[in-house]
């Protein structure tokens, strides 16, 4: 990566900013708490209700940050498209072997459907608190 | 909203410093995490209960070892060194975090469900399950922090390393978060030593 210099380097992120990465964290509690309930009642069947309360509540936050990041005006994108990049593709193989696992364990129908769907909010949320955490600190990039 | 933008004010030992040009993910470690990750795979595909119990005892002591260490030795010893020191220390340590961290956690809990699935201990009905259940939650809890603190600080002081004038006491407060958090899981990592110890004990 090449910064760009300018004569004073301007950072957003030792000013106020909307709670990304603490929406990002409760997001992560949630799938967290999803996938202990899961694997506590596994392999036997899941009572459904809470994981899918679980999920949607975690879509939403997702999504809050997401419309939360796009507002931010002076932000370094590059370097969050850069670095949320990379992130997203690591944790699309981690998520990938985790859906593995659970295709490979026999977990099928709406069982797996939930867990898939938690996975795709956890691999990108995380990108996004990576990205949001590295990018805020940067100095703006006037060329994007 | 929040387009607030501050002067950085970089510290007088860093403003001469030269730009240091270094990988924040090290290629050259690349190979060997696809050679452990494929070894992974292979060892859930096959179900070969030694594979599994080497992954899961090799990584998980090392991921406990190394979280130890590095929040009960090396943080205290980094606190007590100058900033330029510690910039040059984590310039060389960091990168190296990236890969290995993240490698050892996927090592030791995708082998170690696939082991408790296999041993049996994820039935209800198994008099280990109780000590399953804690493992799940001592887990969830650590790798919420590793994910929502220990990471973000990592990658973040990688790139303010970067820079040719680095924030000096940006990289001291993300530094502390590092250290903090690790030695945090670290202690955490001694409550999953007790379940594992005594779930492989019976």
């Amino acid at each position: 990566m090449e910064a760009h210099e300018a004569q004073v380097q301007l950072v957003p992120g030792d000013g106020p900013l909307p709670p990304v990465q603490q929406i990002s964290i409760a997001v992560l509690v949630l799938i967290v708490i999803g996938g202990i309930y899961t694997a506590v009642h596994l392999p036997r069947h899941v009572p459904q209700g809470p994981t899918i309360a679980l999920l949607i509540a975690a879509a939403l936050l997702l999504a809050v940050n997401v419309a939360l990041l796009a507002r931010i005006e002076q932000f370094n994108w590059r370097v969050f498209r850069q670095v949320a990049g990379w992130v997203l593709l690591a944790y699309a193989v981690i998520a990938g072997m985790l859906e593995y696992v659970f295709v490979y364990d026999h977990t099928r129908g709406t069982q797996l459907l939930i867990l898939t769907l938690m996975l795709v909010v956890f691999a990108l949320d995380i990108p996004v608190l990576l990205g949001f955490s590295v990018a805020r600190f940067q100095a703006l990039d006037h060329s994007s | 909203m929040a387009s607030i933008a501050e002067p950085v004010h970089a510290p007088p030992a860093a403003r001469t410093a030269p730009a240091r040009d270094f990988q924040i993910v090290p290629l050259v470690g690349l190979p060997v995490v696809a050679v452990v990750i494929g070894g992974l795979i292979a060892a859930i595909a096959t179900n070969s209960l030694w594979a599994l119990d080497f992954y899961h005892v090799a990584g998980g002591g090392l991921w406990t070892a190394i979280d130890l260490f590095l929040g009960l030795i090396i943080g205290p010893i980094m606190g007590t060194m100058s900033i330029p020191a510690r910039v040059e220390f984590s310039t060389r340590l960091m990168p190296k975090m990236v890969l290995l961290m993240p490698t050892l956690v996927t090592m030791t809990l995708g082998s170690g469900f696939q082991l408790a699935r296999l041993l049996g201990n994820l039935s209800a009905n198994s008099p280990e399950h109780g000590w399953l259940v804690a493992s799940y939650i001592v887990v969830g809890v650590m790798a919420t922090i590793a994910l929502g603190l220990l990471e973000p600080a990592n990658i973040a002081v990688l790139f303010e390393l970067r820079k040719p004038q680095p924030n000096g006491p940006r990289i001291e407060r993300l530094m502390k978060v590092f250290i903090y958090t690790a030695g945090i899981t670290g202690l955490m990592q001694v409550a999953t030593l007790v379940i594992m110890t005594h779930v492989a004990a019976g």
